[in-house]
């Protein structure tokens, strides 16, 4: 019950906002963040219970510049990073850019490679990258069943309301990424009758925040979305694309960039544009990385782990 | 053009291949025109040219974009460094596009009367 979530000191949990060199395991409780000892979690001591699902994003298949010049071998590094947990997640959550240019080869090689994953399930969304073909149907072609060719879909496990939403298929020119309204009223419908105590995750490919308009680094009309989701008493939103960590909290809401597998980005605003950021090819790897969620029952919480692929 | 949009577009795509027929018997071609795609921007981001003109867009950076008209008139596939697009203007109007990857570019072609 939402009541039941635990009272954690919110400046006390502020205070522990920062990510140590080891990565630092993030409790979610009530949207407030507290953090535990990631080498207890990764042997199964810090968390109780098995990782929920661990969260890929942005494994660019196709790119093959200087950023790094084998995007495949750092997805398999990814994949072996989550194949050798301890136990095992119940899925894997791809929050998009799959491929680099929508090509049809790209998404077979990187078909392939997810398909070393030992998780049983695979869940995505697409990222503008995916849908960059001229026809928009390479990705619908092979992940459309799940959402009836629509792209935005939920799914509940372990009594956790998962909702995937597209905003990369909608924007204006000039603008942000866009939900649409066909999508938000099926996210209304969605979300009735739920009861607030249901732990919620939304996944989509692009910040449902705004991170830095210049660059489109958020969704334009994330605010209704936002205003569905805000009597839920813990809601964990989960973004790509910018392919670097940022987090914030509001509320009950904690929101929560991935790292990408392929090459990293630059600091909001940090020179032209957001493209490939091109780093020293011994720090490649600890700018890389993939993010961890366990599901905790008592009390209930989400505990968000980030780990690079160094 | 791609596929969906023929399906989508029937009535669209005959006027506009009806319109380029008779502009092919009425006024000679204008000369191309190309757009370069630099820097995560459109350059230059608004142009005028005549009826008629065939626009080409370049991609010089490394990052892919996408050449895609707001109302649906016309969409690249993604461009990668190097890759091209092209579109002939055959009616006067105010055309606006974007990159479906990149929110912020934006440009406008203006089609003028066919001098």
């Amino acid at each position: 019950m939402a009541d039941q979530v635990p009272a954690i000191g919110r400046r006390e949990a502020l205070r522990c906002l920062a990510y140590g060199g080891a990565g630092t395991l993030f409790v979610l409780a009530g949207g407030v963040l507290t953090p535990l000892d990631l080498a207890g979690a990764a042997d199964g001591g810090g968390v109780a219970g098995r990782p929920l699902f661990v969260q890929l994003s942005d494994t660019h298949i196709g790119f093959a510049r200087d950023a790094n010049p084998d995007v495949g071998a750092t997805l398999e590094a990814a994949v072996e990073r989550i194949n050798a947990l301890a136990a095992q997640p119940a899925f894997v959550l791809h929050t998009g850019d799959i491929t680099h240019l929508s090509r049809a080869a790209e998404f077979d090689t990187a078909a392939e490679l997810l398909g070393g994953l030992r998780a049983a399930e695979l869940h995505t969304v697409p990222g503008e990258h995916d849908v960059a073909d001229a026809a928009v149907s390479e990705y619908f072609a092979r992940f459309g069943r799940a959402s009836g060719h629509r792209g935005y879909y939920s799914f509940d496990h372990a009594g956790v309301h998962f909702v995937g939403l597209v905003n990369v298929l909608a924007f204006k020119p000039g603008g942000l990424g866009a939900l649409g309204p066909a999508q938000l009223a099926w996210l209304e419908d969605d979300l009735r009758g739920r009861t607030s105590s249901t732990p919620v995750v939304v996944f989509a490919h692009m910040p449902l925040w705004t991170i830095y308009e210049p660059w489109g680094w958020g969704t334009g009309d994330a605010g209704p979305a936002l205003a569905l989701l805000r009597r839920f008493g813990s809601v964990t939103v989960l973004n790509g694309h910018i392919h670097q960590i940022v987090q914030k909290v509001e509320g009950h809401i904690t929101f929560h960039t991935a790292r990408s597998t392929a090459y990293p980005q630059p600091a909001a605003g940090a020179g032209s544009g957001p493209g490939p950021l091109v780093v020293p090819p011994a720090a490649l790897r600890a700018a890389l990385g993939v993010t961890s969620v366990t599901l905790r029952r008592h009390p209930l919480a989400l505990a968000l782990s980030d780990a690079t692929l160094a | 053009m791609n596929a969906r949009s023929r399906r989508l577009l029937p009535l669209r795509w005959l006027a506009a291949a009806l319109w380029g027929a008779a502009a092919a018997t009425a006024a000679p071609a204008a000369a191309p025109y190309t757009i370069k795609l630099e820097h995560f921007m459109f350059g230059p981001s608004t142009v005028r040219v005549p009826a008629g003109t065939l626009v080409r867009w370049q991609n010089l950076d490394g990052e892919p974009h996408t050449v895609v008209s707001v109302d649906g008139l016309f969409r690249s596939g993604a461009l990668d460094q190097g890759d091209g697009f092209a579109f002939r203007f055959e009616r006067p109007g105010t055309y606006r596009y974007g990159c479906s990857i990149h929110p912020q570019m934006v440009g406008t072609i203006v089609v003028t009367a066919a001098p």
